[in-house]
């Protein structure tokens, strides 16, 4: 939709330079969109900005202390400074308040997507650890013997993106905040086990905590693995709404899931099968060889030469003896296009009929 | 879906029926979720008590297998109120005049009665509704695993096409595909009726196409075979069958006929990941390669055709089933089976379907488009019927109700309908196989409305027997009020509890989809 407003261009000044911005963006929106990198660890670009970290402050002439730039809209005409010797100072001391309280900053990065964020803006600003020495907030929870999702509290900083994620995006509303200042817990309803809550199970959680208070407990079971994490990034294999996902493997092991965030579908959200039921990949079930049945009943390990020979003789034999309307094929609905493709072309082409379909029939 | 997953957030008014979206596209649930808090109204037809129904505005708890009845009635008020889009039916539609007559019968009064919900209620929904700008339809296989399937689908077309809810962004009518490629084995043609692009076989012009392509010169014109057809021909007419990563001894709506119809083959070859239940009954069993290992492409269920990337190594000497599929082609002789990558079997197909025809492995590679993408310079169609049908103009469809292939008498008096839950995905051999899993489910249970459990002298944990025409099955109650009393609902996940050999009473005359959301049944006691 076209308006007045859109089509006459906005500008304010960024860091000196005179920048474009569209009526509603915030000053964080519009110095990312310019590549100034303003730190942020509340901050998640799909939920509603809170403003709580503080850390993306910026000055902006004409206001006498700085503001959080996450919750404040640009105005046209606006002069704004992102990284003044007084305002880096400040988001010095503040990472420094933070990390007093955590047991530790550097955290698997098995942990989560966000896992990064907290130990990265720590080390991009020499933040001192231990300077507060002093009490903490956020105490892990050991009882809860969920699968999934770790909750290690300790390494919590209240920036509440977790509780936001799960209400604003998810709609589940299984977590909150309890009590307040160094009394702060993010927990349930009843202070319960994620099982006994709303949960779902989706993660999301896990993978917008800036600082692995919330990890994934499944990929953490790879931690002592050696090797880089590598990603890839594909489709879910289960419904069709195709998130998008990458892969995370160490050497030939694959280990875990995160979403993309940029996913077309899904824009980083997951529920649980798509998060955690990923290890039927490498599972000890699989096949490894193909089998021939044997008369008792049994199956014998083949190699594929003679596989492929027995698996068309068989159909040659059916052609032979009772025609080209003797011989069927069903496709997967969870195998790729090269497989269905295949399939019907197999068919079509190898008996001229239409004897072809798949399980969307029941 | 004629409009993509980005509009779920945009709509009015919801219509959602026939689908436990929460449950089986949770990730499409949040786009709701998110129309709900900007202010969008939700209507949730279902027979059971879904965590939609709880956020819903208003929930209409519809007996199963009545969804023409209530639809005919949203019909009928929307008419009776004028909430009609006139230009959207005179410019694109053809056949309202019949249709509006032949509405004039179908009160919420008449409908209520079948559905069993309030009158009140229907008129409601049809209110907001036809009042919705845009209003969007979502369903799932809540609609079309009936007997009446098609009529279903049809009724909600005719709803969309007199309030004009279609072509535009955040309308539409939108199935949730329930499998990461179903879309997709659809688009590639392996369904009976149709050629990749969705070409018919009834079509003399495509046959002529894909025989010359085949170099199959005698390809049959028009003469198809469904899946369900084929497992009654099986030891009859067909001898031999090729099956690729189907479990459909647990997922087929007769467990036992399908058991026999594969058993009665002279040759049964399954490509599968692992020794399933129908890989069990076959005479030779190939591996193939799985997700995370396999190069390919699929298709969501907003027509988006996107890359599927190897990250690991296959177990032992595991193949792509492309590879697989073609060996046996090649040594049967059928000639154009010379692949050497997914990309050249994708590309082919690109090059024979009509709505792929702008793509190829490079373009796929790096771009994600909704089909049809037509040519090279093609954008990609997220929105479908934008200005005008492909077909012409939307016809509306003169139907009526009917009841399911099976009602509850007094030999079965409780009705079963089945589904699919968060935690496990179609018959386990993917999540079941995932650890952590069991943790939040561990067994199948039937969910019983708790009042019945105590009128029935049930206790929540007690073993019962449920049993069909067609064969029993024991499994533990569970008592939850997602269960109207008089019905009762399990999935069809753990092999162990084989629901299959009770459900299957009937068949959709023109698709062959089974009616695996009704039947009647009986429940007893098992003394243990």
């Amino acid at each position: 939709m076209t308006t007045k407003a859109t089509e006459r261009k906005q500008t304010m000044t960024l860091d000196g330079l005179e920048v474009p911005f569209s009526p509603g963006e915030t000053l964080y929106e519009v110095a990312r969109r310019h590549l100034a990198p303003v730190p942020t660890l509340c901050y998640d670009p799909r939920l509603e900005a809170f403003g709580a970290c503080r850390l993306c402050i910026v000055e902006v002439q004409g206001m006498k202390a700085p503001v959080a730039s996450c919750t404040t809209k640009a105005l046209q005409g606006m002069v704004v400074s992102t990284a003044t010797p007084s305002v880096e100072k400040f988001r010095k001391t503040l990472l420094e308040l933070v990390v007093s309280e955590n047991r530790e900053v550097e955290v698997n990065p098995l942990r989560g997507f966000a896992s990064q964020e907290l130990s990265t803006l720590v080390n991009r600003y020499g933040a001192r650890t231990g300077r507060f020495q002093g009490k903490h907030s956020g105490k892990s929870n050991k009882t809860d013997l969920n699968p999934f999702i770790l909750r290690d509290y300790d390494l919590c900083i209240s920036c509440y993106r977790c509780v936001r994620v799960c209400a604003e995006q998810e709609g589940d509303y299984a977590i909150s905040v309890m009590n307040r200042g160094f009394s702060t817990q993010i927990t349930t309803e009843f202070n319960a086990d994620l099982r006994d809550s709303a949960c779902t199970f989706c993660g999301q959680c896990v993978q917008t905590c800036p600082t692995g208070a919330l990890a994934d407990k499944k990929a953490l079971r790879s931690a002592d693995l050696p090797g880089e994490i590598e990603k890839t990034r594909t489709i879910c294999p289960y419904c069709g709404v195709g998130c998008s996902v990458d892969i995370m493997t160490k050497g030939d092991r694959m280990v875990g899931v995160q979403p993309a965030m940029d996913g077309p579908a899904n824009q980083g959200a997951l529920c649980i099968k798509g998060q955690f039921a990923f290890d039927f990949v490498q599972h000890n079930d699989r096949l490894k060889t193909p089998l021939l049945r044997q008369s008792d009943g049994s199956f014998k390990e083949i190699g594929w030469e003679e596989a492929l020979e027995f698996a068309a003789q068989g159909f040659r034999r059916s052609l032979e003896k009772h025609g080209r309307r003797s011989v069927y094929g069903i496709a997967s609905g969870r195998a790729p296009h090269e497989a269905a493709y295949s399939m019907q072309k197999f068919v079509r082409a190898g008996f001229g009929t239409h004897y072809v379909d798949n399980c969307s029939r029941a | 879906m004629s409009n993509p997953l980005a509009d779920m957030a945009k709509p009015d008014v919801i219509f959602c029926i026939g689908t436990n979206m929460t449950e089986c596209h949770p990730v499409a649930a949040t786009g709701l979720k998110k129309a709900m808090a900007r202010g969008a109204k939700l209507i949730v037809a279902d027979p059971r008590r879904i965590k939609l129904a709880e956020l819903a505005d208003v929930y209409l708890p519809i007996r199963l297998g009545s969804d023409v009845a209530l639809l005919l009635a949203m019909a009928h008020v929307i008419e009776r109120e004028g909430l009609m889009d006139r230009a959207f039916i005179e410019q694109r539609t053809e056949g309202w005049e019949e249709f509006q007559r032949h509405l004039k019968g179908f009160t919420p009064r008449w409908a209520a009665a079948i559905c069993e919900v309030p009158a009140e209620d229907i008129e409601q929904a049809a209110l907001w509704y036809g009042g919705g700008k845009p209003s969007a339809i979502y369903y799932t296989l809540g609609i079309t695993e009936h007997i009446c399937g098609v009529d279903n689908v049809q009724s909600l077309c005719n709803l969309a096409l007199m309030t004009g809810n279609l072509g535009v962004e955040g309308a539409g009518i939108n199935p949730m595909r329930g499998q990461n490629n179903i879309q997709g084995c659809g688009d590639c043609g392996a369904e009976t009726f149709v050629y990749p692009g969705s070409l018919p076989i009834t079509d003399a012009a495509a046959r002529d196409k894909f025989a010359q392509a085949y170099q199959r010169p005698d390809l049959d014109l028009g003469e198809a075979m469904t899946k369900v057809t084929a497992f009654l021909e099986c030891g009859k007419s067909l001898h031999a069958m090729l099956i690729d990563g189907e479990n459909t001894v647990v997922s087929d709506p007769d467990r036992i006929h399908c058991e026999h119809a594969l058993r009665s083959l002279d040759h049964l070859v399954v490509i599968d990941l692992f020794l399933t239940e129908t890989a069990k009954l076959a005479h030779l069993v190939l591996p193939a390669t799985g997700w995370a290992e396999t190069d390919g492409v699929v298709c969501n269920t907003e027509r988006r055709v996107q890359r599927l990337r190897a990250a690991v190594a296959p177990p032992g000497v595991a193949r792509p089933d492309w590879w697989i599929i073609a060996q046996i082609a090649q040594r049967l002789d059928i000639p154009g089976f010379d692949y050497s990558s997914a990309a050249d079997v994708f590309n082919e197909l690109c090059s024979l379907s009509p709505t792929y025809g702008g793509l190829d492995w490079e373009r796929v590679s790096s771009e994600s488009l909704s089909w049809p993408v037509p040519t090279k310079d093609h954008p990609g169609t997220p929105i479908l019927h934008v200005g005008a049908f492909t077909n012409g103009r939307g016809k509306f469809q003169i139907l009526g109700y009917r009841d399911p292939a099976e009602v509850i008498d007094e030999r079965f008096p409780v009705w079963l309908t089945t589904g699919r839950r968060l935690q496990s995905y179609h018959t386990r051999t993917q999540t079941g196989r995932a650890s952590g899993m069991d943790y939040l489910l561990s067994e199948e249970s039937l969910e019983v409305n708790p009042d019945d459990l105590v009128h029935w002298g049930l206790r929540d944990g007690d073993w019962v027997s449920i049993s069909s025409r067609r064969g029993s099955v024991q499994m533990k109650v569970r008592g939850t009020v997602r269960s109207p009393r008089g019905t009762v609902f399990t999935s069809f996940s753990f092999a162990d509890v084989a629901v299959n050999n009770l459900t299957g009473s009937g068949y959709d005359p023109t698709t062959h989809t089974a009616e695996l959301k009704v039947c009647a049944v009986r429940i007893e006691p098992v003394k243990t």
